[in-house]
């Protein structure tokens, strides 16, 4: 017997989908599969480790613990969204490139999509305030010392680019 | 891993989820938040065959402060509950517990009554209510709605008063009285793990700002949680100068924790008298700045 597919309407990063999935279809797995974007990466799928985050409706949330059909009309912006608006490196990203806050990358989506959200609400953040931020995100490289470091840097190139605009 | 297969229903009402869920009974499952329940399903440790999403209900979507009590909808997300300033002012204590819930992420999310029905050991919030003398609003579609004192709530680990075929409406959490201040403190392996051990705890001052009366409830120390009066040891004391190890010790006397791979049963009892101190003392100290900020 085959499961019973679901159409779904989906708005990623500003761009609507419709797909047919079956309702445990994680929203991780949809936009990994379904969708073909695989800047979103699975770590443990339990929630854990943050490095599947995205954006739903603006708030940073773990995309291996919603399903897709859950979360239909969402705007949902994952890191391929998180790309500057002309294109190229978003303001986050650059952070970490500056920075060197990643090493082998594989967290790096969860924490560009949780910084680019909190970030929206906390534009001039304390060291403190940066680390205590990315307290749900796990990077087994870096020693998270330059990823702090990454936080401050891109509230300060966010603060930079609305300060010129 | 991924969940295994079950039948999704969204219903649009309070009137016809509890129509599903009677329908699917013991097979079927609510999904709110799902940041317990989803990962249990995707380690394959539940199966259920029904999963009634009730995230669609926009009118449990519900964080009303009155002059008695904080009342919380079914769908209202952790972080609502925790930036909401008039539930902050009204009843501190559910603020100061959920900023130790897991992470924003998982708190942007999961739910209040989600919390309280899982009725996870570690969980903070069945603490907050039970300390606080809350209620739980459960309803049924044969058996209309009923209310349940906190106290008759949870019956074990992962174990609530909740029935199959019945939907938690709300959580209220009455307004702790005047002259009063609390306080939450835990001890978990890393920022937002499961709680080692943690302590809620309420203080009401007298008119000369001495302890008239102290209650704490601890996590992590037995299946459900566990109120311990300390007024025995605090009462008549000065709001900055009482005995609070003794309360600690009172406290550390009336748990009967167990030993896993976090913690031995000693450092878990340990660590209830050491919370409870901290606890008590922090509480009395928020009972003068709340009666301050009230002046």
């Amino acid at each position: 017997m085959s499961e019973p597919l679901h159409e779904t309407r989906l708005v990623v990063n500003g761009v609507p989908y419709t797909v047919r999935v079956p309702a445990r279809r994680l929203l991780a797995d949809c936009l990994r599969h379904d969708l073909g974007l695989t800047g979103t990466h699975v770590g443990c799928e339990h929630g854990v480790c943050g490095a599947c985050t995205v954006l739903v409706d603006g708030r940073p949330m773990r995309s291996c613990l919603l399903f897709a059909v859950g979360v239909e009309g969402a705007e949902l912006t994952t890191v391929e969204g998180c790309r500057a608006p002309g294109g190229g490196l978003g303001p986050v990203q650059q952070a970490f490139q500056d920075c060197h806050g990643l090493q082998c990358g594989f967290c790096t989506p969860g924490f560009v999509t949780t910084v680019t959200g909190w970030l929206r609400e906390h534009p001039d953040p304390t060291e403190a305030e940066a680390r205590r931020a990315i307290g749900g995100n796990l990077c087994r490289c870096t020693g998270y010392q330059n990823i702090v470091a990454s936080v401050l840097r891109a509230a300060e190139l966010i603060r930079q680019a609305e300060g010129a605009g | 891993m991924k969940p295994p297969a079950f039948a999704y229903h969204r219903p649009a009402t309070v009137p016809e989820a509890l129509a599903v869920l009677a329908d699917v009974g013991h097979d079927g499952k609510v999904l709110a938040g799902g940041q317990s329940l989803v990962p249990l399903l995707n380690m394959r440790l539940a199966a259920p065959a029904h999963l009634v999403d009730v995230n669609w209900l926009a009118e449990l979507d519900e964080v009303a402060v009155d002059n008695r009590q904080v009342r919380v909808g079914a769908i209202a997300r952790h972080a609502r509950v925790e930036h909401d300033r008039a539930a902050a002012e009204a009843v501190p204590l559910l603020a100061q517990a959920i900023a130790d819930i897991a992470h924003d992420t998982v708190r942007n999310r999961g739910t209040v009554v989600g919390s309280l029905v899982h009725a996870d050991p570690a969980a903070e919030l069945p603490a907050v209510l039970v300390l606080l003398e809350g209620t739980m609003e459960v309803a049924s579609a044969g058996g209309g709605r009923r209310r349940v004192p906190a106290a008759e709530f949870f019956l074990g680990a992962l174990e609530s008063a909740v029935r199959p075929g019945e939907l938690a409406l709300a959580a209220e959490f009455p307004r702790p009285p005047a002259n009063s201040g609390s306080a939450w403190v835990e001890v978990a392996r890393r920022h937002g793990d499961y709680a080692v051990c943690g302590v809620g705890v309420l203080v009401q001052l007298d008119a000369a700002l001495r302890v008239e009366r102290a209650r704490a409830a601890c996590i992590s120390v037995g299946p459900v949680p566990v109120t311990v009066e300390l007024t025995d040891a605090l009462a008549g004391r000065p709001h900055d100068a009482a005995d609070w190890a003794a309360a600690g010790r009172l406290a550390a006397a009336a748990v009967d924790p167990e030993d896993d791979i976090h913690a031995t049963a000693a450092y878990r009892r340990h660590l209830t008298g050491v919370l409870t101190a901290r606890a008590a003392s922090a509480a009395a100290a928020h009972a003068v700045s709340r009666r301050e900020g009230a002046a």
